[in-house]
């Protein structure tokens, strides 16, 4: 078969550096986005995974966050709405050696391009999928976004929207995310560790960011990504450790019939004080998922959600396709042409 | 008794039985044995759409017709010379079919009162003049098969399941088939269920001792082998071939095949057959929906795959927005549509070629894509490398149009030599095009894209569905997008340089009619015109495997002829296209009735216009 790469794959790369990953395009998001500080945080995590940029694919869909590929410089698809998960799944089953993203929001990824996104998580294609969440569409200057709150006045919904939002970390987990994971725009470090984290997955990797739109729903995020009350309201999710936030003050403890809530430290028993497990059953997850009833305006998780091993669609088929020439030979296509019953005219 | 035999050139029969009954695979087998005795052969598979319709009713009937002739036949024949009919409902969604003089053979078990009422039958039609002016031959299919497998201790029901095998064994023996390929065959499919094969067998062979022993038949009957080419044959599905085609593709490309597909029918059975074929690296994937199917063949074809995607009719309306970024990526990209009767679910059993004009336009903007159109089953094979073909040469997206038809028949073939397919040269990029830069839009002399596979060094790049200029940059420049357009539309024009000239069979020369025809149509195109010929006039065809492009002599052929008739499965599509571009007063001949022409009524519509 053709080798288009001319080698394996792994290219042996020195010191890359942030340049090595940024394009010469302009970038073009409106002064203030939140996507500025992602893509600054993303260029500048690439280097580390010691993976050359020819081999690195970015796959993006329609709305602001579609352009982020072309601010990288490696392979790169803009496609169409909603369907880079798809797009992505074709180039990632067929390149097992490729190191691929998809860029996504969340119209694109939950409205339009819903089917592909959990379709995606449930065969768990060996995928980085990053979902910028800025509960609005921008792109389109200011509709709702299947993420934006109920009541939310926007031009499409004058009155307040009457639609009940996706929480997107209970539907990656409902859709068998194997690493499922939410961050910020603006917290660089906390980011970077969680993009550390999706990159050293093998699978699919669900990324929710929480992006500001300053232009059309400013200040979405404002409890968690400001200070000072993002220091009150940030639950991070460390693994073995247990939930504490608010500079020790608060805790997600056991309430009644096992319901998570959130309670004072120094008024919890400390073994009802939930651990966090990622590796565990989905369950605690989910619920960690929904300790903010109303989107972020109050105490919500960050980090990672949940982390198991499952294997890997790309790995799976083309072990198929090694355990079937094992057996029965490299298929010869003269004698597929010839199988079954035929005849000879002299 | 001795049986007197007697030749025949060419014979038509109908199997047809409740959708249970087996006759799809009472036909294929018959089919078989028949390719192997070296005649030729078309066949035509008509089945509801429903899996287990109503037993018994006329609506839950299905048929397999096949022709088989000592001489070259193109289509599937008009009417049977001889019905098989399980039960009543055959009888009576078949009849029609069957002209005065032809024969009737029927399951006599079957004609109980209950199953005549479920049929619609106030009467017993074996018994109240019905069949008057036919040969008919009442056999009591089920109680003989009952009889002859009772040694193998299976329940009553299961006996029974087995008279489709009794009626193959006695047609087998009117028509003098070999025994030995349904045995094997049987052997081969059900050797690790004794009784399973032991049933089938002897149900086969005691159909084929009732026509040699009762006296019922004086008469059986010998099709001599078609002259034909040297070579070794085999008979071949268009699915099959279909299949097999886009395999050679991968193989003369060297590309990995990559077929992604969303289960619809009748497209499945090509998803179906390239998964079996692991062991020739196929990946086979099974979308969440015909988009998906799309944009992940399109994500491989990017990744230095064959990308490749089947559906039909319904599907193509979903992949259309993939299709126009296909355009725009300017990547690889072959659309199989095997076309059925529509609008929306239509009729999904039955055929049409309906979907030519949506395959031309039926994307938002300027987006022109080659279209391909395999004429016969056999056929399917080299359309789909040369759709393939177009696609890797020219970087662009193509539609291969297959039908329902096409997909469910069969025809022999001669088996191609691997090493003399058409070779295709996929040509990575390998290096930059632009001095020390790489430009992705910076086309060949063929107007061509570079084709960079991620993973190549220094040829990073980002391509999309907005408007680019040759560096890949987006572009909104008025100018770029009027070049860019331009340029798009010529690379799909400039392929009729590199494809056949429309071929005209004219054989008289002074044809004043000229029949073109595309697509499956092409058979009953043949047959009509042959004989049009054999009745002393003058016709012109020519069949057309490119759409688009049109080859490059197709204007001077159409406007050479005084009459152009265009018969096709729809409402007229290629004669709105013939009309539009060339200006030529071209008449239709239309159909959609969810099965082929008949020959005879293509003969009537070329005489009328050849007579005036």
């Amino acid at each position: 078969m053709n080798d288009p790469t001319g080698g394996d794959g792994d290219s042996v790369v020195g010191t890359l550096t942030k340049k090595d990953f940024t394009s010469a395009n302009e970038v073009r998001w409106c002064p203030g986005c939140g996507d500025y500080a992602i893509l600054a945080t993303v260029q500048s995590f690439m280097p580390e995974l010691g993976i050359a940029p020819d081999d690195t694919v970015f796959v993006s869909g329609i709305g602001c966050s579609g352009r982020f590929t072309y601010y990288m410089d490696t392979y790169g698809i803009h496609g169409i709405h909603g369907r880079a998960p798809a797009i992505a799944t074709g180039i990632a089953t067929a390149r097992p050696d490729l190191n691929v993203w998809v860029v996504t929001g969340d119209g694109d990824a939950l409205s339009i391009g819903g089917n592909h996104l959990i379709h995606a998580l449930r065969r768990n294609v060996n995928l980085r999928i990053l979902m910028f969440n800025n509960q609005i569409y921008g792109l389109t200057k200011g509709q709702y976004s299947p993420t934006s709150e109920e009541g939310k006045v926007t031009k499409s919904t004058p009155f307040g929207s009457v639609d009940h939002p996706f929480n997107p970390i209970a539907l990656a987990l409902g859709a068998e995310g194997t690493f499922v994971a939410r961050t910020i725009d603006n917290d660089r470090q906390h980011m970077t560790q969680v993009l550390r984290e999706a990159a050293a997955h093998r699978g699919s990797a669900f990324v929710e960011i929480y992006q500001n739109c300053n232009v059309f729903n400013d200040g979405a995020f404002d409890a968690l990504r400001e200070k000072p009350q993002g220091v009150h309201n940030q639950i991070r999710l460390e693994q073995g450790q247990p939930i504490v936030f608010d500079e020790g003050r608060r805790c997600v403890s056991v309430g009644e019939n096992g319901r998570l809530v959130i309670t004072e430290v120094e008024n919890t028993l400390k073994d009802r004080i939930v651990t966090h497990d990622r590796h565990g059953r989905p369950s605690l997850a989910f619920a960690l998922a929904h300790t903010a009833g109303h989107g972020p305006t109050e105490p919500t998780c960050i980090g990672v959600f949940r982390e198991v091993e499952r294997p890997v669609y790309g790995e799976a088929m083309t072990d198929q396709i090694k355990l079937t020439t094992d057996r029965l030979g490299h298929g010869d296509l003269q004698k597929l042409l010839g199988s079954g019953d035929t005849w000879t005219v002299a | 008794m001795t049986k007197q035999v007697e030749q025949r050139d060419h014979v038509v029969i109908r199997f047809a039985g409740d959708s249970g009954d087996g006759m799809q695979l009472t036909g294929d087998r018959f089919t078989s044995a028949t390719a192997v005795l070296g005649n030729d052969l078309a066949t035509l598979p008509d089945f509801p759409a429903e899996i287990r319709a109503p037993a018994g009713t006329v609506h839950g009937v299905s048929a397999f017709q096949i022709q088989f002739a000592s001489q070259e036949i193109m289509t599937p024949g008009d009417h049977p010379d001889v019905l098989v009919a399980m039960n009543p409902a055959a009888l009576k969604a078949e009849l029609k079919l069957v002209e005065k003089g032809g024969t009737i053979v029927v399951n006599q078990d079957a004609f109980t009162q209950r199953n005549l009422e479920k049929a619609g039958y106030g009467s017993n039609p074996l018994q109240d003049g019905t069949l008057d002016g036919y040969h008919v031959y009442p056999v009591p299919m089920t109680s003989i098969t009952v009889r002859a497998v009772e040694e193998l201790g299976l329940s009553r029901k299961e006996a029974e399941r087995s008279k489709n095998m009794f009626a193959l064994g006695l047609v087998s023996w009117m028509y003098g088939r070999p025994v030995e390929v349904t045995l094997n065959w049987l052997e081969a499919k059900f050797g690790d269920k004794p009784q399973v094969y032991d049933a089938n067998a002897a149900a086969f062979k005691a159909g084929y001792n009732f026509g040699e022993t009762t006296e019922l038949f004086s008469v059986r009957y010998e099709v001599k082998p078609a002259p034909v080419a040297p070579g070794t044959y085999r008979n071949i599905s268009g699915a099959a071939a279909l299949a097999w085609g886009l395999v050679a593709a991968g193989n003369r490309a060297q590309l990995p095949l990559f077929y992604a597909s969303y289960p619809i029918t009748p497209a499945s059975e090509l998803l179906h057959e390239l998964s079996r074929l692991k062991n020739f690296g196929v990946l086979t994937l099974q979308a969440e929906d015909e988009i998906a199917a799309a944009g992940i063949a399109l994500g491989a074809s990017f990744a230095g795959h064959l990308g490749v995607t089947g559906t039909s009719g319904p599907g193509m309306d979903l992949k259309a927005e993939t299709l126009g970024l296909a355009v725009a990526l300017e990547l690889p990209l072959v659309v199989v549509d095997v076309q059925r009767a529509g609008p929306s679910t239509g009729m999904p059993t039955k055929t049409e070629q309906s979907d030519l004009l949506l395959s031309m336009f039926g994307r938002h903007g300027e987006s022109p894509m080659p279209v391909v159109a395999a004429r016969s089953p056999s056929h399917c094979f080299d359309a789909a490398i040369e759709a393939c073909r177009i696609a890797v040469t020219y970087r662009t997206p193509v539609i291969l149009l297959s039908d329902t038809f096409l997909g469910n028949s069969s025809e022999p073939w001669r088996i191609p030599e691997v090493d003399e397919l058409p070779t295709i040269d996929a040509n990575f990029a390998s290096g930059p095009n632009a001095g020390q830069e790489f430009m992705p839009y910076l086309r060949d002399d063929r107007l061509a894209r570079p084709w960079a596979v991620p993973g190549t060094p220094g040829l990073r790049h980002r391509i999309g569905g907005l408007e680019k200029d040759e560096s890949g940059a987006i572009s909104y420049d008025a100018e770029n997008h009027q070049r860019m357009t331009d340029l798009r539309a010529a690379k799909v024009a400039r392929i009729a340089e590199d494809v056949p000239e429309l071929e005209v069979d004219d054989p008289d020369g002074d044809a004043e009619v000229l029949v073109l025809g595309w697509g499956s149509s092409y058979g009953s195109i043949q047959a009509a015109a042959r004989r049009v010929r054999e009745a002393g006039r003058s016709v012109a065809v020519a069949h057309l495997v490119h759409l688009n492009p049109f080859p490059r002599n197709m204007g001077d052929v159409v406007t050479r002829y005084p009459s152009v008739l265009i018969p096709e499965m729809n409402m007229g599509q290629l004669a709105l296209l013939v009309r539009g571009r060339y200006l030529v007063d071209a008449r239709s001949v239309t159909k959609v009735e969810g099965l082929p022409f008949f020959a005879e009524e293509l003969e009537t519509e070329i005489m009328k216009v050849v007579d005036g």
